[in-house]
C-alpha cells in the first residue's frame, strides 16, 4: 500500500517528456467546466457551517479529473452543486464558457448508489433521457442499444435491475447518463460500493469508455489509488472549510495499465496524497483504548 | 434433513406447512363452532320440547331455559301429571355449521319467501354495485389529490389539514344529509361509500407518495426530466406497487362501509336481506349472507393480489399471460414480453 518513508522515490511533481506534453496539449483545449469561486454555507443550530470556500477549477475537455478528499470535506456536495441538485450560496459554474445553473442533461451523473429505475427493463433505463428530451421510442430504443453494446450488457437488455449485479447495474447507469450526450460526466463514489476484484474491472471499463466517448469526466472517490489510476488531475481538497488544498497533475502516463501501481511516478503521486489527505499529526500514536486484559495468562494471540 | 424450526423469526414456512395453516385458520373455528352446536353437554342453555306432557304452556318445538323446564316438570310430577319432554339445544341466534350449510343452499334455489323480496344473489349484485360505484368515484378523485399531496408540498399543506379533519366525521352522520341532497335511492348510498373513504385515501396515498426515493428523482432530474415528467414517469411508478396495495387495503374499508350506507334512505341490497332475514327470525340465512360478504371481499382481494404479482413485472420477472394482455393493450406496437433468461445473471461486472 502506502511506500514506506525511506524508500526513495522521485519528486512526484517530475514529468516525462511525454505526459508533459500531453499535459501542455491538455490545457490547450478548451475548458468545458468553468468552478469560479463557488461556496456553500448550511444553517445549522445557532450559525453557519461552510462546507465549501473559494473553490475554482478549469476541466478542459475530454480531461478526466478525479477529486479526494478527507470525509467531510464537501466532496459529495461540490459535484451535487455541479449537478444542479443542490445551489451554491457564492460563486457559479459555466459549462462551455455559458453560466449555467440547475440540473441539466448537459451534465449527466452518475451515482453511488445506482439509483436506477427498477421498473424499467435495462433498455428503457437506458432510453429514459433520450426520451426526455423528446426523442421518439424507436429512435431511442436503437440509440439505447447502441450504449448496452458498448457497455457490454447485450445480453442483458430486457433485464430488470433487480436481476443485475452491482457491477452490472453501475455499467446501466453509466450507459443511462452518457446515452444524452453530456458534455461533462459526473462519477460520485460510483464504485464505492463495489468489490475490490469488481471494482478494479470497472476501472479499466470506464478508461475505454473515456478513451473512446467524447465526454469530460469528473470523478468524486476516497480512494486514492483509484484515483491516481483514473486522473489526468487530481484535486484534493480538504476539509472545515472545504477548500482546494492542491491539484495534482498525476505523472503515471496513459494508456494507464494495473502493473503502473508499483511504479515510482505512481508511489511518488501516492506518498504525496496519503501526506494531504493523512496528515503525520493524525498517523501518530493512535489513541489507546481504555481496554483491559480480559484472557488468561499465555494465551496471547501477538 | 433439516427439520424446520416453527417459531424462528423471519422464517419462510415450507409450502406444505402454509398450505396447512392457512386451512386450520379457517377449519379451526369451523370446527368450534360445529363443538358448540353438536355436543350436547357443551353450552346448550335451552331445551326444546319435544312432548310437551302435562306442562300447559309447552308447545312442541318450544325452546325453553334449563332451569325453567326442570321447574315446571318437578312441579308436574309433585301434582302427579305427564312430564314433559325434550332435548338439550342452543339458542335461535345461533344456528348449527349444517344448517348454515343449507340456507346457502336454498338461499340460491328456493324462491323468496315474500313476493317482491330479491334473491340472496340480486341482493349481492345491488351491494356490489353500490361499493364499486362508490370506490370508483372516490378513487377517480382522491388517488390524483393523493398523489399531488405526496409530491407537492404546496398543495399539501392546502389540502390535507381540511381532510385530516373531516375525516374524524363518521361517514354514515352525512348518511341523512345525503338523502335530503340526493334522494331514497342508490346515489345517497354511494355517496356514503364516498365520504368513508375518500378521506383517508388521500391520506394514505399522499403518504405513500412520499416516501418515494428521492435518489431516482435526482437521477432522473440530471436525465433531463421536467418537473411534470418527473411526477408521471418516476414518482408514481416507483410507488406504483404500494398504491395498488393501498388500494386493495381501502377496497376492504369500503366494504365496511356498505351496511351503514345501505340503511340510508330506502335499504337495499344485502343489508335488506339480512335485515329482513332476522325479522324473520331466519338467523341460518343471516349467517349465510355476512360469510357471503366475507367470501366475496376474500375473493376480491385474492384476486387483486394475483393480478397485482403478474402486472407488475419488475417484482416478478417471469412470462404472464395477464401482463403480456395489459402490455399489449396499452402498447401501440407489438411487443415481446418474453424475458428469456436461461442462466441467472450472477457473473460480476
Amino acid at each position: 500500500m502506502s511506500a514506506p518513508a525511506d524508500f526513495i522515490l522521485p519528486d512526484y511533481r517530475v514529468q516525462t517528456p511525454a505526459v508533459a506534453e500531453r499535459f501542455r496539449r491538455l490545457k490547450e483545449r478548451p475548458v468545458v467546466l468553468k468552478v469560479e469561486d463557488l461556496g456553500r454555507e448550511f444553517a445549522s443550530n445557532g450559525g453557519t457551517v461552510t462546507a465549501l470556500r473559494k473553490i475554482n477549477l478549469d476541466i478542459h475537455r475530454r480531461e478526466l479529473v478525479c477529486v479526494i478528499g478527507p470525509s467531510g470535506c464537501g466532496k459529495s456536495t461540490l459535484i451535487r452543486i455541479i449537478a444542479g441538485l443542490d445551489a451554491p450560496t457564492s460563486g457559479r459554474m459555466l459549462v462551455d464558457g455559458k453560466e449555467s445553473s440547475g440540473p441539466s442533461p448537459e451534465r449527466g451523473m452518475v451515482f453511488q448508489g445506482y439509483t436506477l429505475f427498477p421498473w424499467l427493463t435495462v433498455t428503457r433505463n437506458v432510453m429514459f433521457g433520450l426520451e426526455m428530451s423528446g426523442m421518439d421510442k424507436t429512435q431511442a430504443e436503437s440509440e439505447a442499444l447502441q450504449w448496452i453494446d458498448l457497455v457490454g450488457l447485450g445480453r442483458f437488455k430486457d433485464s430488470y435491475p433487480a436481476q443485475l449485479s452491482g457491477g452490472m447495474k453501475q455499467r446501466v447507469a453509466i450507459a443511462r447518463a452518457l446515452a444524452p450526450n453530456p458534455r461533462v460526466l459526473l462519477m460520485d463514489e460510483p464504485f464505492g460500493a463495489l468489490d475490490a476484484q469488481t471494482r478494479a474491472q470497472m476501472q479499466a471499463h470506464l478508461l475505454e469508455i473515456w478513451r473512446n466517448i467524447e465526454v469530460t469526466i469528473l470523478f468524486i472517490t476516497h480512494d486514492l489509488d483509484e484515483a491516481i489510476f483514473l486522473a489526468d488531475r487530481i484535486v484534493v481538497l480538504k476539509a472545515n472549510p472545504g477548500e482546494v488544498q492542491e491539484i495534482i497533475e498525476v505523472p503515471v502516463p496513459r494508456p494507464r495499465h494495473p502493473d503502473q501501481v508499483n511504479s515510482p511516478e505512481f508511489l511518488a503521486t501516492r506518498r504525496r496524497l496519503d501526506e494531504l489527505i493523512h496528515p503525520r499529526t493524525v498517523h501518530a500514536p493512535a489513541e489507546k483504548l481504555p481496554i483491559f486484559r480480559m484472557t488468561q495468562a499465555g494465551d496471547d494471540v501477538e | 434433513m433439516l427439520r424446520p424450526r416453527w417459531f424462528a423469526i423471519g422464517q419462510a414456512l415450507p409450502p406444505r406447512l402454509r398450505l396447512t395453516l392457512t386451512l386450520l385458520s379457517f377449519l379451526l373455528p369451523v370446527a368450534a363452532w360445529g363443538l358448540v352446536s353438536y355436543v350436547p353437554w357443551i353450552w346448550h342453555p335451552f331445551v326444546r320440547v319435544e312432548s310437551a306432557g302435562d306442562v300447559t304452556w309447552f308447545k312442541p318445538g318450544l325452546l325453553v331455559e334449563r332451569s325453567v323446564f326442570a321447574e315446571e316438570n318437578l312441579k308436574i310430577l309433585a301434582a302427579g301429571g305427564h312430564a314433559a319432554d325434550g332435548s338439550r339445544a342452543n339458542p335461535v341466534f345461533l344456528p348449527a355449521p349444517h344448517e348454515v350449510g343449507r340456507a346457502f343452499w336454498t338461499a340460491f334455489h328456493a324462491k323468496p319467501q315474500l313476493r317482491g323480496d330479491l334473491w340472496l344473489h340480486e341482493s349481492l349484485w345491488v351491494s356490489i354495485r353500490t361499493i364499486f360505484w362508490g370506490f370508483a368515484i372516490s378513487s377517480l378523485i382522491g388517488v390524483p389529490l393523493g398523489i399531488l399531496c405526496g409530491a407537492y408540498a404546496p398543495i399539501s399543506r392546502l389540502a390535507e389539514p381540511m381532510i385530516d379533519f373531516v375525516r374524524y366525521m363518521p361517514s354514515p352522520a352525512f348518511g341523512a344529509l345525503a338523502v335530503a341532497v340526493l334522494g331514497i335511492f342508490d346515489a345517497p348510498k354511494i355517496a356514503v361509500i364516498v365520504i368513508g373513504t375518500f378521506f383517508q385515501q388521500v391520506l394514505i396515498i399522499a403518504n405513500t407518495v412520499r416516501r418515494h426515493d428521492p435518489a431516482l428523482v435526482e437521477a432522473a432530474q440530471t436525465l433531463g426530466a421536467r418537473p411534470w415528467q418527473l411526477l408521471r414517469r418516476v414518482i408514481v411508478p416507483s410507488c406504483i406497487v404500494d398504491l395498488y396495495n393501498d388500494q386493495r387495503i381501502l377496497l376492504g374499508w369500503a366494504w365496511t362501509y356498505l351496511i351503514v350506507a345501505e340503511v340510508v334512505g330506502v335499504s337495499s341490497g344485502i343489508t335488506f336481506f339480512i335485515n329482513q332475514q332476522a325479522k324473520y327470525r331466519n338467523f341460518d340465512n343471516v349467517y349465510a349472507a355476512i360469510i357471503i360478504i366475507g367470501v366475496i371481499g376474500l375473493a376480491t382481494d385474492q384476486v387483486l393480489a394475483f393480478i397485482g404479482q403478474r402486472i407488475f413485472a419488475w417484482k416478478n420477472p417471469r412470462p404472464s399471460r395477464i401482463r403480456s394482455f395489459f402490455a399489449r393493450l396499452f402498447a401501440r406496437r407489438p411487443v415481446v414480453m418474453l424475458v428469456e433468461q436461461t442462466t441467472p445473471p450472477t457473473n460480476p461486472a
